[in-house]
């Protein structure tokens, strides 16, 4: 009895022991569990607390989440139809989420429930909506949104993937209403947050569609049939050409990691984002979770994102780009970074020595000569002559600024067709040839204030050229002899 | 009942009193056309009628508040007009020193533009009736395939503020009415008749066969947007909402004696 007794005590022990155990480590595989991957589907993360959403206009973006806890997170945005400057002298009638063209930055993390006002300002003219490409439901949420002037609209929607998403207005006409500036980016962080970085920035691109052409005054009007023909006037980051540029520019210090939230509200374009003189570290490709290292230039797509990131080594001014290069220096797509602190000469040294290139040994060389542009004295040349040998120099030595009929840059190069300040003094002209000539002049009743610098040809070549040019384009039909040109270097 | 009542005496009111409040209306003659959006993609026929010139001003708005107090702002239901009734106004009968007696009344529900026409012994128009006038331009009833016409329209919907610009400042259409593009949207009695989801790009869908009628591409890409965005405003609508940019005029079937 006894016997059997302690036989069934010991056999309860080892129950008690096994059971223990069990616990022990179905606790510990508890703890592992939760450490790992909490719920098994986004939509299960449960919120806690209310909270609003801090919301920034670009190139700034709210704060990181962090490993705060999902939670209710409030949403205002405020949609206004406002005149806004596109270029000095130039102004547009944008259409805003929040004021500012991108819109607002929102920030959430996976499993907010995101409760969602989009209020139309009473002194808009049209209905909008938003559709946000975080939203997993019909239209994005635009069919929730959809709001007169004067009202409100709410709707409710759970983050469920991670990632960098576009926002915008899906009301009829929904191009029109994506040209005029309605675009924004949503951050939806992963659990956790983001890795941390020093610096982070919001750009967005878009494009532009203009009645004027690019750099016309005053207040333009949108043009459709532009639009519809995808004939941009402006590509610009964050809805204005030089809203990144000089003071407006964003910064960091050398050694800082800057990581930057680019979107692309297009409507047309897609965009080929290049920072010149930087490569990307890391690139979380369209925005989602692909990374991808060492990239020079990734491609984001006309209602797309990308997040880049990149540590900055040695100070200077980087220039971020549309790679598509026109449209960073002719249409506006361009913009700075300003990187402050110590040079590192060992991985980018500056110029270290400047010399002189002489291929074929010591003395002054002169380019080969082909033949072709035997240089004859420009007395004995006839008109036509003349013109031949002035086209060509043209061609090679004025067009890239003044362009192929003279017309010019808006802003940037004064037109030589039709010019009233060419036509008014030959000498003048022939001096600005020889010296070059900085600062403001005024040619047709704009003003331009540029630099052109001395051109290295002979006078023989300016009497050509300067011909060309008086008898093109509606000019006066002054005839420059090489005497005048060397009477006007000689200082008479 | 009631309303049969209010109308008889809104009526013989009008017959009894000088009718020198009311404002001027001109003679529509009816015809066939389609619509660029509509309930069904259909030809629409349009009866005779006749249209107020201009849109109703502030001054006859007042006049209107005055004779009904039940439309005054702090006497309105709640139900028939949403919070920014009239709100621009100084008080209950005083516009604010910004408005001009001369431009639309904007700021009012469909029911107090319904309640303003039948006391006038009017009605407002229907979406298909206004749109057949507004089709105009100011030498041919449909002028909807020229370039010109809807960039006036796009052009406008673009421009801030047009509200407080007095009547009559746009263009004389070629029916002798002004101001149906140019200066504020108008409630229709049937404004939400074509459903818009909000969703317009689905709505797309719907109607790819509506604009057959059309022959140049270009044209009614651009005839396209410009109807697309006054349907959307009226999809947007519900009859209390007001908004500053929406006024209205009234219609009527028979000819009114002056």
């Amino acid at each position: 009895m006894s016997m059997k007794l302690n036989q069934k005590s010991i056999t309860m022990k080892t129950l008690v022991l096994t059971m223990a155990l069990a616990l022990f480590f179905s606790l510990f595989s508890c703890v592992d569990n939760t450490k790992k991957a909490e719920y098994d589907s986004a939509a299960d993360i449960p919120v806690s607390r209310e909270m609003v959403a801090e919301l920034t206009s670009p190139p700034n973006v709210p704060t990181p989440v962090g490993r705060r806890k999902a939670k209710k997170l409030i949403v205002n945005m405020e949609i206004l139809e406002q005149e806004g400057t596109m270029t000095d002298g130039t102004t547009y009638n944008y259409w805003t989420f929040g004021g500012s063209v991108p819109g607002s930055f929102i920030r959430t993390r996976i499993g907010d429930e995101v409760e969602f006002t989009l209020s139309n300002h009473p002194d808009n003219k049209l209905p909008h909506n938003i559709d946000l490409h975080a939203v997993t439901g019909p239209g994005g949420g635009a069919t929730s949104s959809f709001v007169a002037p004067g009202h409100e609209k709410k709707f409710n929607f759970k983050t469920l993937n991670p990632g960098l998403y576009v926002y915008h207005c899906a009301t009829a006409p929904v191009g029109m209403h994506i040209a005029n500036g309605m675009y924004g980016l949503i951050l939806v962080e992963p659990e956790g947050g983001l890795p941390k970085v020093d610096k982070e920035y919001y750009i967005m691109q878009g494009d532009f569609y203009t009645k004027g052409e690019n750099g016309d005054p005053g207040l333009q009007a949108f043009d459709m049939q532009k639009a519809v023909d995808e004939d941009a006037d402006y590509v610009v980051f964050n809805g204005s050409v030089g809203a990144l540029t000089g003071d407006n520019a964003i910064t960091a210090n050398v050694g800082e990691t800057v990581r930057l939230y680019v979107g692309n509200g297009g409507p047309n374009l897609v965009s080929s984002f290049h920072v010149i003189g930087e490569i990307f570290d890391k690139v979380q490709v369209e925005g989602g979770d692909l990374i991808n290292e060492n990239v020079q230039t990734t491609l984001v797509p006309a209602g797309g994102a990308a997040i880049v990131e990149f540590r900055v080594d040695v100070p200077g001014t980087f220039i971020l780009v549309d790679h598509s290069i026109f449209r960073a220096f002719n249409k506006g797509a361009l913009g700075m970074l300003k990187v402050n602190g110590e040079e590192d000469k060992k991985i980018y040294s500056g110029v270290v020595q400047e010399g002189i290139y002489q291929p074929e040994g010591g003395g002054i060389q002169e380019m080969p000569d082909d033949g072709k542009t035997k240089v004859v004295a420009s007395s004995s040349k006839t008109l036509a002559e003349k013109m031949e040998s002035g086209k060509q120099i043209y061609m090679q030595t004025c067009f890239a600024c003044h362009q192929a009929e003279g017309q010019g840059i808006p802003n940037a190069f004064p037109p030589l067709a039709n010019s009233d300040y060419l036509n008014a003094d030959v000498n003048r002209a022939i001096d600005i040839i020889l010296k070059g000539k900085t600062g403001e002049i005024t040619v047709n009743g704009v003003t331009y204030n540029s630099v052109m610098t001395r051109q290295a040809i002979s006078n023989d070549e300016i009497a050509d050229v300067m011909t060309y040019i008086y008898n093109s384009w509606g000019n006066n039909k002054t005839n420059v002899t090489k005497a005048q040109v060397d009477q006007v270097k000689s200082g008479h | 009942m009631n309303t049969v009542l209010r109308l008889t005496i809104c009526t013989l009111f009008f017959w009894v009193t000088n009718a020198n409040c009311q404002s001027k209306m001109v003679s529509i003659k009816g015809g066939t056309y389609i619509p660029l959006y509509g309930r069904d993609s259909s030809q629409v026929t349009i009866s005779d009628f006749q249209m107020d010139v201009y849109p109703v001003t502030n001054q006859e708005y007042l006049d209107f508040v005055n004779k009904y107090p039940k439309w005054k702002r702090s006497e309105v239901k709640k139900l028939f007009a949403d919070g920014n009734y009239l709100i621009d106004w100084k008080s209950d009968i005083e516009l604010s020193d910004k408005q001009s007696l001369n431009a639309p009344i904007t700021n009012i529900s469909w029911f107090a533009a319904n309640d303003y026409c039948e006391c006038q012994g009017k009605r407002l128009p229907t979406i298909d009736e206004w749109e057949y006038v507004a089709m105009a331009n100011k030498t041919m009833p449909d002028a909807r395939k020229l370039k010109t016409y809807n960039e006036f329209i796009l052009g406008w919907y673009e421009k801030p503020k047009t509200f407080n610009n007095a009547i009559g400042s746009t263009f004389k259409n070629y029916w002798n009415v002004y101001d149906l593009h140019g200066l504020v949207w108008e409630w229709t009695s049937d404004f939400n008749s074509v459903l818009i989801s909000g969703e317009s790009r689905k709505d797309v869908d719907n109607d790819s066969n509506l604009f057959c009628g059309s022959a140049a591409i270009g044209a009614t890409d651009l005839m396209n947007y410009a109807a697309f965005m006054r349907y959307a405003i009226r999809g947007s609508l519900k009859a209390k909402y007001t908004m500053k940019n929406l006024g209205f005029r009234c219609v009527s079937d028979k000819k009114i004696l002056e």
